[in-house]
């Protein structure tokens, strides 16, 4: 792998929650606490996670829709924090998001031609038919016509609209792609269909996704390396082989253990992990997950453990490891 | 299998007429299935396959544009397509109960957990007082809800949503009903909190012994729950299976396909895509509503519909391959 397109170190978003009296807050909402990752180029990570654990923030901050409380986010080597005018344009070009729904991420108003054309309005001054050309070539990338240009988003199917969506991702020179649970809200039958047009658009481009996800086996299927997050941690990452070959961290394995089986000689009797995720305004002390986890020791309750390497490649944050 | 069947439907047919009857959709077209007591029946489909009509026809709780128009369906006997909402009423709620995608949208937020969870006991088998709330205590124990006693007093808000998903099943459970039908029970939840509800479903299963139709679009989860398999396409049953009949040796191309598609944990194998997009049921192509995006289309497929076949292993499929396989050998 080559040098890394996006790199996030001690990334920290803290929310206000119950303001005093008189201005300063009383508790933070530690939504991302702490987080390390790094994209390289033409590589995909998973972010998985349940939902309050800090992926869609973490994805916020990347976009620069949040300022970070504290850390650093480097794109190509450069702190996004510090960029400016046209530096900070070629940022907003060269990252771009995909979100979950196309049903509300795409204006009802706008046509199909406009929707994609516009971040080229915005970043280029194109005559306005190299425009069209660029957007007819897109629209042939994600596999629709370049003749549906005109019409709008209501008269595509929720598959037609992810792909009108990752064509608009695609349209300036793009490098990386945050994708926020983009089959999540699409028909089975059609989710196959979007999975296997990003992995060829990744092969085609050399773009880099970051995907965000709950399901396992879809995140495993197109991420090279996954980063698995737990109320604003990154608890394990590994290579999806080597983290579906041996899950390492407690939380990692209860996820594997909650994931449906695909054959029902596959199904497990073990137990899923009891408890839900506790709320982000009262974390628990030590490790994050000590209150649901099956192997919680003492020094669990007392210690935060720290990521350190794992066999197989990668890192996991657990005392059973120490 | 010897047992009596809980519930019986048999060619069930199902329309919406719109614009004042000018335009009918067959949203269930000659839907047939038998289920038994301890048995789950998974009901597959995309959204506007008609599982969910199918699933509202059996309860009579279908909206104003929708009716019956042909088909029985059988529960304990009776057929509930002949039955008054006065009769069906006493029905829902006691003998047969539903649990929704969206556990908010099915609890009262004015209301504390103790009244919702109490009303079919107190309409149906009219306990009050302190045998009421010993009753109420008791389903929210089923449901694994710590310290009942005080949970019961407060609000849908004040719980998670995998909470408030299990006091939806405790209210479907306060009538000790025959047959659970669960819409989607966990599309809002979070995995790992969606492994310990099917858990609890399938205990409370092996313990009260209800049959269950479990509606979803998810295959890893009829993988995990159910004992028989129907697979809907554009409001017909395409393929009807015991489970590892239909994981093994899936027979209708769109079940294939299904299968074909699902990421399997830890293979990188490349995925089946089915190419285009479930139909329009106002508008269904001719002869089977699958050939224009089935990869084993033949030329009967596009003027004929298929009837039924029967490959004989237990399976029911609608597909003219089949006729071709069976007419062979």
């Amino acid at each position: 792998m080559s040098s890394p397109v996006l790199e996030v170190r001690a990334l920290k978003k803290y929310f206000p929650a119950r303001r005093r009296l008189f201005g300063g807050a009383a508790t933070w909402v530690k939504a991302v606490d702490g987080v390390d990752i790094t994209v390289h180029a033409g590589e995909t990570l998973g972010l998985i996670g349940e939902s309050g654990c800090g992926k869609t923030t973490t994805s916020k901050l990347i976009l620069l829709q949040e300022t970070p409380t504290a850390g650093t986010i480097s794109f190509e080597g450069r702190d996004i924090a510090s960029l400016q005018g046209s530096d900070l344009m070629a940022y907003r070009r060269a990252v771009q998001v995909v979100f979950q729904d196309p049903f509300s991420s795409l204006s009802p108003r706008m046509r199909v031609g406009d929707i994609i054309a516009e971040p080229l309005e915005i970043h280029t001054d194109l005559a306005r038919a190299a425009i069209d050309e660029r957007v007819g070539t897109v629209l042939e990338l994600v596999g629709l016509a370049p003749d549906v240009a005109p019409l709008f988003p209501h008269e595509f199917s929720g598959g037609q609209r992810q792909r009108i969506a990752i064509a608009r991702a695609l349209v300036t020179d793009t490098r990386l792609i945050v994708l926020d649970e983009p089959v999540s809200a699409l028909d089975v039958s059609v989710r196959a269909q979007i999975i296997t047009q990003l992995e060829e658009l990744q092969r085609a481009l050399g773009v880099s996704y970051l995907f965000i996800g709950h399901d396992l086996a879809t995140v495993a299927h197109i991420s090279h390396r996954i980063a698995v997050m737990y109320l604003g941690k990154i608890v394990e990452t590994a290579a999806s082989d080597a983290l579906c070959a041996r899950p390492m961290h407690p939380y990692t394995q209860a996820l594997f253990a909650a994931a449906l089986p695909s054959h029902p000689d596959d199904r497990t009797e073990t137990k899923a992990i009891t408890g839900e995720v506790p709320s982000a305004l009262s974390l628990p002390s030590g490790c994050r997950f000590h209150p649901r986890c099956p192997s919680a020791m003492p020094v669990c309750s007392q210690i935060e453990p720290v990521l350190r390497p794992r066999d197989g490649g990668g890192e996991v944050a657990c005392h059973l490891y120490d | 299998m010897a047992r009596d069947a809980v519930l019986r439907v048999a060619d069930l047919q199902t329309h919406f007429f719109t614009f004042g009857g000018a335009r009918v959709v067959r949203a269930v077209d000659g839907v047939s299935f038998t289920l038994h007591a301890g048995e789950t029946l998974g009901l597959v489909g995309e959204s506007g396959s008609g599982k969910t009509t199918t699933c509202l026809s059996i309860v009579g709780l279908l909206p104003r544009a929708g009716r019956i128009v042909g088909g029985s369906v059988l529960f304990e006997g009776a057929d509930l397509t002949r039955k008054s909402q006065r009769e069906l009423r006493r029905i829902r709620g006691r003998r047969i109960a539903v649990i929704l995608q969206d556990p908010m949208a099915s609890l009262n937020p004015l209301f504390t957990i103790f009244r919702q969870v109490a009303e079919p006991a107190f309409f149906h088998q009219h306990l009050r007082g302190r045998s009421l709330r010993e009753r109420v205590q008791s389903l929210l124990r089923a449901v694994r809800i710590p310290s009942p006693e005080w949970r019961m007093r407060e609000y849908p808000h004040q719980m998670s949503g995998g909470m408030r998903q299990r006091i939806v099943g405790a209210i479907a459970l306060a009538g000790g009903p025959r047959l659970v039908i669960a819409d989607e029970p966990t599309t809002n939840l979070d995995v790992t909190i969606q492994a310990q509800y099917l858990d609890l479903l399938k205990d409370i299963q092996r313990e009260t012994g209800v049959a269950l139709i479990f509606v979803t679009h998810n295959l890893g989860i009829v993988a995990k729950m159910c004992d028989r398999v129907a697979v809907m396409y554009a409001g017909k049953l395409v393929e009807q299976a015991p489970v590892r009949e239909l994981f093994d040796a899936p027979k209708h191309p769109y079940t294939r396909a299904l299968l074909g598609s699902m990421p399997k944990l830890g293979s990188k194998e490349p995925l089946y895509s089915i190419r285009g997009h479930p139909p329009n049921l106002a508008s269904l192509p001719s002869g089977c509503s699958f050939h224009p995006r089935c990869p084993d289309v033949m030329p009967r497929c596009m003027t004929e519909e298929p009837r039924d076949f029967r490959p004989g292993d237990g399976s029911v499929a609608r597909c003219w391959l089949l006729d071709d396989v069976l007419t062979r050998s």
